[in-house]
């Protein structure tokens, strides 16, 4: 029952939106910057393809495991491609790819917590450091493995926790089969919605930049006002959720706005120096995977690991 | 037919290539294709890369030496119809432009590498001169330069295991040899033509 529910509130919300993106599409009227309402509506596409994934995960949570390696892969992909890297650095790009990126979401799916947690921090890490060093090539040796490091991080460790919020369990959930899958559905919504909310905040009441140079109109208002709605959502959701008192939601919704909007403009930044030395035509568009993942990227880790340990099922 | 279909999806899905014609339609009519060099991956990218009915008019020129090491090699060959030319005997009465010219007739196309070799880095080396004779010889063949971007980083030189970044080809507007163009001339006219597809 609460599964349609959540699902039904979360269609009605995007019709909405999507309803308001195309209105605002034909607004010629009023002086809205084109380029703003396009990234808007493809915010929204993006937050429909995530919806009808995480549809499948209330069937089938296996399935929700491989999509995401496969976004993960392709994420990966733009962001090494973007970034320069060495001749040195080939041999441990290919374990990288063909060897860190899919182990991790194989041991997510089989819900080994103590191994995935750690397989990339670790293990990763350390390999990517010693393979490029026994290629031989000592330039720029720091930024070259720290380039791999982070992407790897960010792209597959850090997506990795979306799907993983399919098999964590919550002491006030216990026996509720689909806990899990809602609970990755909330996560999702709320990412998603914080987006929008923020942006529409910044354009109604944004005054204040938070930095010129990396993004002309994320303002400190959209922020706040996009993390007040986001925790506003959250509270008329609280039915859905594990979490057991309202305060709890809202500080939760909270916390992945804030972290949403640190992620967007972390990857902004790597963007827009990359794009100032490499405008190619290789990643058509702006960042295509890598640019609709930033904000999930960044609040998935946490999200997941603050309900773990609060609200998990070995919590005290 | 099976192999093939493999062999263009396999080029496609490690390339992540999108394709780009500024200028030009893929078309059958009687061309050379010619592209910087900087992979194995390369002859089969920009192979792929055509529409099939193009595809199966196309033949790369390819070098003998490395397309006849072993038996997979050399069933790929066959499969991409490639005109495998021998780099070490090349001889006044067998030159290789006679032997291309021969092989095309009035249907085929040729896909080129004139560099001759595949260049280390990002950089396109001087063009060998084998684009000159086409052109003298058959001035009716459109010659469509081609940019290869990013596969140095995918398959580079001395590498077998491909790391699966993001590549992107060019295909540019047709050139011609002009009458009475000097050679040095006119292989400097075809490498800027190809080096002025990366900005696009």
């Amino acid at each position: 029952m609460r599964d349609w529910a959540l699902l039904g509130t979360v269609l009605a919300l995007l019709s909405l939106a999507t309803l308001g993106g195309q209105w605002l599409k034909r607004q010629t009227s009023m002086g809205l910057d084109g380029k703003a309402v396009d990234a808007f509506n493809s915010r929204i596409q993006a937050w429909w393809f995530f919806s009808i994934v995480l549809g499948i995960s209330f069937f089938h949570p296996i399935l929700t495991v491989v999509l995401f390696g496969m976004l993960a892969f392709w994420a990966l992909r733009e962001y090494i491609t973007l970034t320069p890297t060495t001749m040195g650095d080939h041999r441990a790009l290919f374990w990288v790819f063909f060897l860190f990126t899919p182990a991790q979401f194989v041991l997510v799916g089989f819900n080994m917590y103590s191994l995935y947690s750690v397989l990339i921090p670790v293990y990763a890490f350390l390999f990517i450091a010693a393979r490029a060093a026994i290629s031989g090539d000592y330039h720029r040796f720091l930024e070259r493995i720290a380039k791999i490091q982070f992407g790897l991080f960010v792209c597959v460790y850090c997506l990795s926790f979306v799907p993983a919020l399919l098999f964590l369990e919550c002491q006030s959930t216990e026996g509720d089969e689909s806990a899990s899958a809602r609970l990755l559905f909330f996560f999702i919504t709320m990412v998603l919605f914080s987006e929008l909310a923020q942006f529409l905040c910044s354009r109604l009441f944004g005054k204040h930049l938070i930095t010129e140079t990396i993004d002309e109109s994320r303002t400190w208002e959209g922020v706040v006002g996009g993390a007040a709605a986001t925790a506003l959502l959250g509270s008329l959701l609280f039915w859905a959720t594990p979490f057991k008192y309202l305060w709890q939601v809202a500080t939760m919704s909270i916390l992945i706005s804030m972290m949403s909007s640190a992620g967007a403009l972390t990857m902004a930044a790597i963007r827009k120096d990359r794009g100032e030395v490499r405008s190619g035509t290789l990643i058509e568009g702006h960042g295509g995977v890598l640019s609709r993942i930033d904000a999930i990227c960044f609040a998935a880790p946490v999200f997941y690991h603050l309900t773990l340990v609060f609200f998990g099922r070995a919590a005290g | 037919m099976f192999t093939e279909t493999l062999l263009t999806w396999t080029a496609r899905i490690i390339s992540g290539v999108s394709v780009r014609w500024v200028d030009s339609q893929p078309d059958t009519c009687q061309r050379v294709y010619f592209a910087n060099h900087t992979s194995h991956l390369d002859v089969v990218l920009v192979w792929s890369a055509l529409p099939a009915d193009v595809r199966h008019l196309t033949r790369p020129i390819a070098a003998k030496d490395y397309w006849e090491g072993g038996s997979i090699r050399r069933h790929l060959a066959k499969v991409f119809n490639a005109m495998l030319i021998d780099r070490k005997e090349i001889k006044v009465h067998q030159s290789p432009v006679d032997m291309m010219l021969r092989e095309i007739g009035k249907t085929h196309s040729l896909i080129l590498f004139p560099e001759g070799g595949r260049s280390p880095g990002e950089e396109v080396g001087e063009f060998k001169s084998g684009l000159y004779y086409l052109g003298k010889k058959r001035p009716d063949l459109e010659l469509i330069p081609v940019y290869i971007n990013n596969m140095n980083r995918i398959l580079p030189r001395g590498e077998f295991l491909p790391v699966p970044l993001l590549s992107s080809l060019t295909f540019g507007p047709p050139i011609w040899l002009e009458a009475g163009e000097p050679k040095i001339d006119f292989l400097a006219r075809a490498r800027d033509a190809v080096l002025s597809l990366k900005e696009n």
